[in-house]
């Protein structure tokens, strides 16, 4: 079976994030108020096959591990929903 | 003293990376990043430049080019490696030196000199300058910021792998540190000290035509190494 795995990846949390401090002075300037906390980081989707969705997880957290994320800097969390649904 | 310069698509500098060995006086060559041997190398530089485009990360998609296993094995024989700006970054992305290197504080890519303190003199590419000793050459890069969890900062600091740090006016009306890395690092060595990865680029200011062969001596550390290794 074929899983929609979707993983989104953060700057780890307390570490100094520029960009998502870059980002939240812009909202601020445009009178966004209470837009707090702002981190950018990047999302990555891909078809993963595996026999159930458990697997399809565990094969994404590998990958994020070895390669998607940076373990030093960057934390992450999958989404996983069968292929072709929504 | 043969050195093997890598060469990644996206590299650069690296023709200075030889020139400043052989001004030196060692033995320089290219291998390209498929290939799997070294060469008979007794050193490697990792060049500059931005492999694979930066592709995910800085120096992600390198770590897997081929010529990895040999370096790989050359460190763990104790062989000398160099990573210079993303040479750096693919060494802390191949696991070979703690910590990553993020984007520049200030979100833009810096390129002008910095100075820098000398933190270690007993490694195979700072033992020609003196310790505390503070030298000018130029950094080029986007994604210099070192980064790592505290816990491996204060390793980093007992175990004295900090080779050299951002200090100093090197630019007027800029700050010491361009890029905002943790504790001004500019610098680090693995525990045993024979691989180092550094942001700045000496190999660029390497040459007296230039104005200042401030760099030189990173090269002729080297090559001094070299001979006092097989004395």
């Amino acid at each position: 079976m074929t899983w929609r795995v979707r993983v989104r990846i953060l700057p780890r949390t307390g570490l100094l994030d520029p960009e998502g401090q870059a980002v939240e002075q812009a909202l601020a300037a445009l009178r966004f108020t209470g837009a707090s906390n702002v981190h950018v980081g990047k999302a990555i989707a891909l078809d993963v096959a595996a026999p159930n969705a458990d697997e399809a997880r565990a094969k994404a957290r590998a990958m994020c591990e070895q390669l998607l994320a940076n373990p030093v800097t960057e934390d992450f969390d999958i989404d996983v929903e069968p292929a072709g649904s929504a | 003293m043969r050195v093997a310069v890598i060469r990644f698509p996206g590299s650069n500098c690296e023709p200075e990376s030889k020139r400043a060995v052989e001004r030196a006086g060692g033995e320089a060559y290219f291998v390209w990043h498929r290939d799997t041997s070294l060469g008979g190398a007794d050193a490697v530089i990792l060049p500059g430049g931005f492999s694979y485009g930066d592709y995910l990360r800085s120096g992600a998609i390198a770590r897997f080019s081929p010529i990895m296993e040999a370096i790989r094995r050359l460190a763990a024989d104790g062989g000398p490696v160099l990573g210079l700006c993303n040479g750096f970054q693919i060494l802390c992305e191949a696991g070979l030196l703690p910590g990553a290197l993020r984007r520049n504080a200030g979100l833009k890519y810096v390129s002008r000199p910095v100075d820098l303190r000398v933190e270690r003199t007993d490694t195979p590419f700072t033992n020609a300058y003196a310790m505390g000793e503070v030298f000018r050459v130029p950094v080029g890069h986007g994604d210099g910021r070192y980064a790592a969890p505290d816990a491996v900062l204060d390793e980093l600091d007992a175990n004295r792998q900090v080779v050299l740090r951002y200090s100093g006016p090197a630019a007027p009306d800029a700050p010491a540190n361009p890029n905002g890395s943790v504790r001004d690092i500019a610098a680090v060595c693995n525990r045993e000290g024979n691989i180092v990865g550094m942001m700045p680029h000496p190999e660029r200011l390497a040459d007296a035509a230039l104005g200042s062969d401030a760099g030189h001596r990173v090269f002729e550390s080297l090559v001094r190494y070299s001979l006092l290794a097989t004395r």
